[in-house]
This record gives structure tokens, C-alpha cells and sequence, in this order.
């Protein structure tokens, strides 16, 4: 039994498909894990190294790698406000000092009643909206402290639901269409593409025995 | 300088209704370009994309036919367009995957047709919920259209489209970072040479990256030809760009522009551009191409938006975003927050980088909360120095990557043209403009 659900996991299966080699997989298969609790829960970490064949440590390893991937809970909505140079010389630091007030936690943290996580983040690219915000990376700018409040209220209430889904930027994606390009060359190519990774670890360690020769 | 009328070329369906749907693509040309390219020889269309001299809009700026001609010989060859998007103030991207994905998607088959690339990837930012959702939607429309998979338009010519989401780190932009991104690992920049992707690129395999508004020229360069482009823009910088502005000015958005032939002052001031700086203010800085730029004061206003232009004065048009900064913005916390940003950023991977980059934002926060002592102006520049020795632009390089070498450029940009606002914030013990500080 998989931890993940069974619509997910033929989700994940059609997109380690996709790729010439499994673990390309690894990051929109954690991006699709992460829409079931809206974490990774190590149950969910287990289930990805098993459908890209790398060990659960791997998996993590590599997602702590990357902001979106969160290794704790978070609420319901996770709010992202960027302080980057165009927001911030729109108010943001301002406005999240408003919201830290407002849901009495600090960045990184999460409401008691697990509604709301809040982040500072680093660019958007929602720069002509600034001070701009995402939540569950849905965008909302140019904000205020009013309407922060305001779509606080919103979030709680339900009425966005449409607009911010739960978690999991992959969840609304559907890949319709099979790889479609000659399948036996395909495989020609995983064998060749298995034997160059291979060539260029063998080059990439002479040469790094090569330094460290030069260096003693 | 009056603005230059012409017909746009990337932005030309950016403000139509449903301008992501495949009905409104057909309906405005969409796919002529891909029709026309499969009808040519693949070397034709390489040709034309020379003739255009297009530049690569992801930063760098380099001849996107000049990179395709050093793409080494391979039966296996792959095309990954970069749509990671994550330089501070740039949001062209953004813009063009949410309103235009069909665009995106025939501009990379018009590539990878060019380049024999039998597979291809679209590398997008994963924080583009929605962009995401239009892309693959797009995708499944493509697919069915018969423009995407084997047989394009009975061409004889097969290809696969895969769209892979990011994960939030700026460095997956670096091409290198990004390749092992996508081959499902860290996002820690390759060592060059000997990994130019042409020549070991994605599971070791030649391969080009293109910015996503770089493949997006393509089906109009395909369709007009590469001399119509060229006759757009000047000398190296031809044809037009998407322009990102952003900060104090009243109509920050994007705006695409014939390059070489607009002013930073038109495109700030222009009404029909940025409309000028908010509130009546006087300018008092801005940055001409991204955060990694450094940055530019009112007597480089008139300068033309040409890469050769910008970088004579010292600095880098690079990708395509402008920050406006009014005379009420204290450069020690901009500066400090662009450090702050880098510092957060950095993979890690070389000493210069990582060590540096935290120290600086240290001594800048210090010196911003009017903790700073006299002697921090010369250590901070010190800092920078070990990152990018002598601080010429363009930096030298002590790293694997340029995101190191790029540290410097606002703090030594900050401390050089506002030095005495640096001695007032240690004086005075503060900030004595508005902003707060965290
Ligand atoms: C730290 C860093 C971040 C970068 N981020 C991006 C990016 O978000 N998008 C992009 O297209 N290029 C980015 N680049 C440039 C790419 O390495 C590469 O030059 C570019 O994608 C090539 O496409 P082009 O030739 O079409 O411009 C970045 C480079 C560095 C060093
Ligand atoms: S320069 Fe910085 S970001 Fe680039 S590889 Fe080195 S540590 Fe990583
Ligand atoms: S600076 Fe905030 S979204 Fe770009």
C-alpha cells in the first residue's frame, strides 16, 4: 500500500514516463506528493524514491534543496510575501510587519488553528503588482493592510476556494498525451544516455584526482 | 527621443482575451511560423535566426545562432528553454507563459527542429501555478492540433514536449544548475569547461538553452525572415525586447521596445511607458538589468537601450528588468536587500560565494541599523573584492558560476555614487530616511 493515493500514484507513473531517464522525475513527482498533505511526510518521501528507484534519503536530500518543498507541516494556506527591491520599495517590509501582527506569527511560522503559514520570500516576478504576495502561489497584488485583511478573510470564509486551490502546483495538471517519438530509438537512447552519465562520473573523477595530485 | 512605432513581435497577443487558448492562437497566426519552418531545411532556419542576431534575453545576451552553430554533432541532441524566471524585478517570463504558451511551445519546435532535437523541455518556474496550468493545457491542445508528437503536419519530423515545474532556487536559472535540476538532482552549477551544454549538456548529451522569450521570437523570425528582424534595433542589439519596470514609477509593467532606439528616460518617463516617477519625485538611481546590475545614476538617463550602449557605461542591460528608485530611497537598504538576496541564494558550492555573500549582508544590516563602524565601507568593499578582485566590470570570476562574481555590483554601485549616506547611517547611529528596516 502506498501512502499516496492511488489517483496520485498513476499521476506519478505517466510522469516518470515522460523522461529519458526516471529520476527527472523526482521533482515534479515531489511537487505532486506534496498536493495529498500539503507537506512531504516521510510516508509520501518513501513513495517517490520508490516510483524514480533512488533511496528515500536521496529524495530528501534533494528537496531541501528547493524553497517549495516543505519537510514540516504547514497550514492550510501558505502565504509567500516578497521583500525583494521592487516590493520592498512598495512597503513590503511594512506590510509584514501588518501581517505578523495580524496572524501572530513570524516567518516560517504557522496559526494555531493551522489556517495560515506565512513566508517572507525572495522575487515573485509579480514586480509591477509590488508590494505582491502569493498564496498557495496564487497571486495577489498590489496589497495593503486593508487588503491583506480583507483577503484574509476571504481565504477563511471559503470564497476563494476557486481561485486558491490546496496545495500542490501540479494538482490541477492533467498530461494528456503520451511520449510519442519512436519508442525503440528511445530506448537506444536511455542505453547510450546511461553509458555517456557513466563516461562523464569516470572524466569528472580523473580529473578531480588530477587536482588533488597537484595540490599534495 | 519619440518612440518607435512598429508591430510588436512577442507581446503582439498579451493584452487579448483568452490569448492562451489554441483557438485565439490560430486565429491570430499561430503556428504559421512552425508550418513555414518544416517546409524549409533545418539549416535554413538556423540561417535565419543568424540573420536576425538575436540575443539571448535570459541575461548573458549571447547570438542565439551563434550558440546553435556550436551545438556539437549527435544522434541524441536536446533543446531546454529556461523559463525560470527568478532574477529580482523580472517578470517578462511570467507574463508570456501566462498569456502566450502557445507561442512558448511553437518557438521551441521551430528550435528543435533546427537542431535535430527529437525531445525538448520547457524548464518553468514552479511558483507559476497558473502558468503551469496554461502551459500544459496548451501543451494537450498542441498535441492534439498535431503540432507536438510524430509526424508534425506530415512532415516526417517527430518530437516530444515535456514541461517540467522548478522548485524555488534562483540558481536553477544558471543553466548548468538547471540541467541537473532537471536531471532530478541539486541545482549546483556544473564546472566549466569542459560542460558547456553544447557540448555535455542534459544526461551528457549536446544540448542548447534558450530563455523562453528568446524561443519566443522564433515564429516571427520564421515567418518574416531573419534580415526583417535585424532591420529592427542597432548594430547588435536588433530587433525589439520586453522591457520589465518596476519600483517608483506610476505605470510599472512590461513594454516591448525596439532596442537601441528608446532611452532609459523614454521608457521611464514616456506616458505611454513608465509615465514618469511616482509622485512628482526626483530620480535618484536605478538599476538598468536586473539585480547582478550595477547601477546607473539620472546622467545615464539618456542612454539608448543597447546592450553595447549599456555596457561601454559599465554595466548590463542583462535581463531586461529596470527598478526605478526615487530621491526618498535610502541606497543602504536597497543595497542591503539585493546583498540579503544573494546571500539567501548561493548554492554553496565555492567559498567565495557562500562565505562572502553572508558577510556582506552582515556588515550591510550592521551599518543600515546604525550599528556600522567607519572602517565596515572599507571592509564590505574589501568582501566584494574577494568575490570579483579589482570590482571592473565585467567582474572576474573566482567561482564556478557568475551568481558570485555578481554580489558586488549593487553594494560597490551604492557605496561609490551615495558614500556619504553610508557615513550618516554610521554617524548618526540610523537610517534617516523613512523605510523601516527587519
Ligand atoms: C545565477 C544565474 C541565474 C540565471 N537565471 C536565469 C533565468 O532565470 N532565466 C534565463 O533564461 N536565464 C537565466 N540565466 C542565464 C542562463 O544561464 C543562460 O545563459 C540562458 O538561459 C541562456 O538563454 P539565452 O541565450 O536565450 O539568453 C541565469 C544565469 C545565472 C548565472
Ligand atoms: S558562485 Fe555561488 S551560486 Fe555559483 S556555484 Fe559557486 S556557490 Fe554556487
Ligand atoms: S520584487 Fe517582489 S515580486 Fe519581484
Amino acid at each position: 500500500m502506498t501512502h499516496l493515493s492511488a489517483e496520485l500514484v498513476e499521476k506519478c507513473k505517466k510522469v516518470v514516463e515522460l523522461y529519458p531517464s526516471k529520476r527527472s522525475a523526482l521533482i515534479p513527482l515531489c511537487h505532486i506528493a506534496q498536493g495529498q498533505n500539503g507537506w512531504l511526510t516521510p510516508e509520501a518521501i518513501e513513495d517517490v524514491a520508490s516510483l524514480v528507484g533512488v533511496s528515500p534519503a536521496e529524495v530528501r536530500g534533494t528537496a531541501s534543496f528547493y524553497d517549495m518543498f516543505h519537510l514540516e507541516p504547514v497550514g492550510k494556506h501558505v502565504i509567500a510575501m516578497c521583500t525583494n527591491i521592487a516590493c520592498m520599495l512598495a512597503g513590503a517590509y511594512e506590510l509584514l510587519e501588518h501581517a505578523q501582527e495580524k496572524l501572530g506569527v513570524s516567518p516560517g511560522g504557522t496559526t494555531t488553528d493551522k489556517e495560515f503559514t506565512l513566508e517572507e520570500s525572495e522575487c515573485l516576478a509579480g514586480c509591477d503588482k509590488a508590494p505582491c504576495i502569493q498564496v498557495n502561489h496564487r497571486f495577489f497584488g498590489p496589497m495593503d493592510n486593508a487588503s491583506f485583511d480583507t483577503l484574509l478573510a476571504d481565504l477563511k470564509s471559503g470564497k476563494l476556494a476557486d481561485v486558491v486551490p490546496p496545495h500542490g502546483v501540479l494538482i490541477r495538471i492533467d498530461r494528456e498525451h503520451k511520449r510519442k517519438v519512436n519508442y525503440e530509438a528511445i530506448d537506444a537512447e536511455r542505453v547510450e544516455i546511461d553509458a555517456a552519465i557513466k563516461e562523464r562520473k569516470l572524466k569528472l573523477e580523473a580529473a578531480n584526482n588530477a587536482t588533488v595530485g597537484k595540490d599534495s | 527621443m519619440a518612440l518607435t512605432t512598429f508591430e510588436k513581435i512577442v507581446s503582439k497577443r498579451l493584452k487579448l482575451e483568452n490569448s492562451y487558448t489554441l483557438e485565439q492562437y490560430l486565429a491570430t497566426g499561430g503556428y504559421d511560423g512552425l508550418k513555414k519552418a518544416l517546409q524549409m531545411n533545418p539549416e535554413d532556419v538556423s540561417a535565419e535566426v543568424m540573420d536576425a542576431s538575436l540575443l539571448g534575453r535570459g541575461g548573458a545576451g549571447f547570438p542565439a545562432g551563434r550558440k546553435w552553430s556550436m551545438l556539437k554533432p549527435s544522434p541524441v541532441r536536446y533543446l531546454v528553454v529556461n523559463g525560470d524566471e527568478s532574477e529580482p524585478a523580472t517578470f517578462k517570463d511570467h507574463e508570456l507563459v501566462e498569456r502566450d504558451p502557445h507561442q512558448i511551445i511553437e518557438g521551441t519546435l521551430i528550435a528543435s527542429y533546427a537542431l535535430g532535437a527529437r525531445q525538448a523541455f520547457i524548464f518553468c518556474r514552479g511558483e507559476f501555478a497558473l502558468g503551469l496550468e496554461r502551459l500544459e493545457a496548451a501543451l494537450n491542445e498542441a498535441y492534439a492540433y498535431g503540432a507536438v508528437g510524430s509526424d508534425i503536419f506530415n512532415s516526417g519530423f517527430s518530437i516530444d514536449l515535456v514541461i517540467h515545474p522548478g522548485a524555488g532556487a534562483y540558481i536553477c536559472g544558471e543553466e548548468t544548475a538547471l540541467l541537473e535540476s532537471l536531471e532530478g538532482k541539486r541545482g549546483y552549477p556544473r564546472i566549466k569547461p569542459p560542460y558547456f551544454p553544447a557540448v555535455i549538456g542534459l544526461y551528457g548529451m549536446p544540448t542548447v538553452v534558450n530563455n523562453m522569450e528568446t524561443v519566443s521570437n522564433l515564429p516571427w523570425i520564421v515567418l518574416n525572415g531573419g534580415k526583417a528582424f535585424a532591420s529592427l534595433g542597432e548594430g547588435s542589439s536588433a530587433g525589439s525586447r520586453l522591457f520589465a519596470l518596476s519600483g517608483h514609477v506610476n505605470r510599472p509593467g512590461w513594454y516591448e521596445i525596439e532596442m537601441a532606439k528608446t532611452t532609459f528616460r523614454d521608457l521611464i518617463e514616456n506616458p505611454e511607458l513608465g509615465g514618469g516617477v511616482r509622485n512628482g519625485r526626483k530620480l535618484k538611481a536605478f538599476i538598468p538589468g536586473g539585480v547582478s546590475a550595477p547601477w546607473f545614476g539620472p546622467d545615464e538617463m539618456d542612454l539608448p537601450l543597447s546592450q553595447d550602449a549599456v555596457a561601454q557605461k559599465g554595466s548590463m542591460l542583462g535581463s531586461g528588468s529596470v527598478v526605478v528608485m526615487d530621491e526618498t530611497t535610502c541606497p543602504v537598504r536597497a543595497a542591503w536587500r539585493i546583498s540579503k538576496f544573494f546571500s539567501r541564494e548561493s548554492c554553496g558550492q565555492c567559498t567565495p560565494c557562500r562565505e562572502g555573500s553572508g558577510w556582506i549582508e552582515r556588515i550591510m544590516h550592521r551599518i543600515e541599523m546604525g550599528l556600522g563602524r567607519e572602517e565596515d565601507i572599507e571592509l564590505v568593499l574589501d568582501a566584494c573584492d574577494n568575490i570579483a578582485p579589482g570590482l571592473t566590470w565585467p567582474p572576474k570570476q573566482t567561482t564556478i558560476c557568475v551568481l558570485g562574481p555578481s554580489i558586488p555590483s549593487s553594494i560597490h554601485s551604492a557605496i561609490t555614487m551615495f558614500r556619504d549616506d553610508f557615513l550618516t547611517h554610521i554617524k548618526e547611529g540610523g537610517c534617516s530616511y523613512d523605510g523601516k528596516i527587519n
